[in-house]
């Protein structure tokens, strides 16, 4: 197997046991980029040649020189006999909705285009601190509002390493597309309303979003700060695992960030299954929709091979000894995605008011009369259409005259969404669940293009990954085969609060059960 | 069924939110809205007592989760002309800006 295909626990014990050094993979890694990415997202793409079009487009900015610097640096104290951390020498991303300080943080807009960070988000910094290698910042929705990428203001945005026609999902997309394409063994995304989950599915990678409060926000670029969730994407579940290790706790700058201390995820992997009990609930296999065509909500089946791998997957945990209870109820999966429309958008119009091109990012260069006007044209030619459909709507339904009707309901809402949870993990309930086993996506990737333009539709692709983001509870999404299109199926685990270790330590079984099926052979053809 | 945000609204919330928009992101954008709070009203038929408290954060925040709170000192940044270098206009450490329009308050 090449360097750039060898999982990040392997890499860092390989480097630190000195069969490989942290520049050789580094540089096998770098290779591996300039084979497979092609040009990065550039805010004035112009047009592209055939063969650029059929690569994946993960970056915007790659670091290289910093990267190499990092490297050596490791490969200098392995030298010396000093302490080199658990991630030593392994090359990750970055959604560039993290701050790096000295790199440009975009969050995938103009109006941060030019933006240098001065400081470091934290999980970043933790990353680096265990020894891994940054090798640059990867693409995503503009300010993360997207399922698809598509909306990125730097284009190309990533394609779908399975088939480069497909989005790759979002709004981690480059992050998914990264670590899937095998130009980094992990990155880090954000989840707010499955932000990491669906593109790990629809992608075929490991995604986690953790536990509210699990992982410090400080440094990134807010979205909806009572849902933004920081998270590893990987190839594997021992490397998520590793990854969550570094950088979940909590965090001084932070205050969101939760004292609870970190179990050993890496440890917990080798735990037993037996006698623990997952959850099927029927309504995690049929999705909700509002169809604007007839004006009325429709409901359909999700797609039959999702729902075929989920069920496997419930065999093959079955067969490891876990305790299968069927038909848990989740009455209020459905209104989730009405309920996030209030909420996060409320919670997105408050924080691009600081986008104002007065201390840092674009300022309109028309003449101005005065201030006001510099503000509405800076914003008007630095925010791209769904930062601005965001604002509108955070504003309209949090106006004082509707914020009873909309804002406060939908936060009642998400109680009730809470609630579902609560009752399904209670240990004294009638449930007792250790985890909730579901699809991740209703779908697999759909076609460039197919969704975007229809916010609405876009939204729905969140259907049954936004309810842990009200509730608050962990969730992994874990590749489980492929449709008859050759694209990837994501499966979800669901958890009580702070469960993450119990989630990956299932993920893994089923990954060891499955380990010898022939999908778990195939490698994107890129 | 009429829409809910209609062009007055609209140009309302456009002024209330700083933005300028041609007459092609306005339909666009308008149409979206409208779209998406048909949506919204999906949640009008959930019936929820008016006894259930709102929830801001998923997890609670219980004392025994709670980080303590940092001290509330002041810690001086070590190169303040690196920030004031990210403003799109500066003079002497300053940010400029243009001129800031005032209204008498009756």
């Amino acid at each position: 197997m090449e360097l750039w295909n060898l999982s990040a626990y392997q890499v860092a014990d390989m480097v630190r046991t000195k069969q490989t050094s942290a520049m050789d993979v580094l540089e096998a890694v770098l290779s591996r980029i300039s084979m497979v990415d092609g040009s990065p997202g550039k805010l004035e793409s112009g047009t592209h040649t055939s063969e650029n079009e059929q690569k994946v487009h993960s970056f915007i900015t790659l670091t290289v020189e910093r990267a190499r610097r990092q490297a050596k640096a490791i490969d200098d104290k392995i030298a010396s006999g000093e302490h080199v951390g658990l991630l030593a020498g392994v090359p990750f991303t970055v959604k560039d909705i993290f701050v790096v300080k000295g790199t440009p943080s975009t969050a995938g807009s103009r109006i941060l285009a030019n933006f240098i960070a001065p400081y470091t988000a934290t999980p970043v910094e933790r990353l680096e601190a265990a020894g891994g290698i940054m090798l640059g910042k990867v693409n995503l929705d503009e300010f993360t509002y997207g399922s698809s990428n598509e909306s990125s203001a730097f284009q190309p945005s990533p394609r779908n390493p399975w088939n480069l026609n497909r989005v790759p999902g979002g709004s981690s997309g480059g992050s998914a597309t990264s670590v899937a394409a095998g130009e980094g063994m992990v990155s880090i995304g954000t989840d707010t309303a499955g932000s990491i989950r669906q593109p790990a599915a629809f992608c075929g990678v490991v995604g986690v979003k953790p536990t509210y409060g699990r992982v410090s926000r400080y440094g990134l670029i807010a979205f909806g700060s009572s849902l933004d969730c920081p998270g590893p994407l990987s190839r594997n579940v021992k490397d998520a695992a590793l990854t969550l290790k570094i950088i979940a706790g909590a965090d001084q700058r932070d205050t969101t960030a939760v004292a609870v201390p970190v179990p050993d995820y890496v440890a917990a992997l080798e735990k037993d299954i037996r006698g623990l009990r997952i959850g099927l609930s029927p309504d995690y296999f049929t999705i909700a929709f509002f169809d604007h065509q007839s004006g009325t909500l429709q409901e359909q089946s999700i797609d039959p091979v999702i729902r075929d791998a989920v069920y496997h997957a419930a065999d093959v945990l079955s067969d490891m000894g876990a305790e299968i209870i069927e038909d848990v109820p989740m009455p209020h999966t459905r209104y989730g995605i009405p309920a996030y429309f209030v909420i996060s958008r409320v919670e997105a119009a408050s924080n691009l008011h600081r986008f104002d091109g007065v201390k840092y990012g674009f300022r309109t260069q028309d003449r101005v009369s005065d201030l006001s006007e510099m503000y509405r044209k800076t914003r008007a030619q630095g925010f791209g259409l769904q930062p601005k459909l965001r604002i509108l709507m955070g504003m309209y339904v949090s106006a004082a005259q509707y914020s009873e009707q909309y804002y406060l309901r939908a936060l009642r809402v998400r109680t009730l969404i809470r609630k579902d949870f609560d009752v399904i993990f209670d240990p004294l309930g009638s449930y007792r669940l250790d985890a909730l086993l579901t699809p991740t996506t209703p779908t697999t990737a759909f076609p460039l293009g197919a969704v975007y333009g229809d916010s609405v539709l876009m939204q729905y692709a969140d259907q049954l990954t936004v309810p842990a983001n009200h509730a608050g509870v962990p969730g992994i999404s874990l590749p489980a085969g492929f449709d008859k299109e050759g694209l990837p199926v994501g499966i979800q685990l669901l958890g009580k609060d702070f469960s993450e270790d119990k989630l990956l330590q299932i993920g893994f079984k089923y990954e060891q059960g499955t380990a010898f099926e022939s999908w778990r052979k195939k490698t994107p053809n890129i | 069924m009429a829409d809910e945000i209609t062009q007055d609204v609209f140009r309302h919330l456009v002024g209330l939110a700083a933005l300028e928009l041609n007459l092609e992101q306005e339909e666009y954008l308008r149409h979206e809205l409208n779209n998406q709070l048909k949506a919204i009203h999906e949640l009008a038929v959930i019936p929820i007592d008016e006894s259930t408290p709102i929830t801001l954060h998923g997890i609670t925040y219980t004392p025994d989760v709670l980080s303590p709170d940092r001290q509330d000192e002041w810690v001086p940044y070590q190169n303040p002309e690196e920030i004031i270098a990210q403003a799109p206009e500066s003079e002497e450490g300053y940010i400029l800006v243009p001129d800031i329009p005032h209204e008498e308050l009756e």
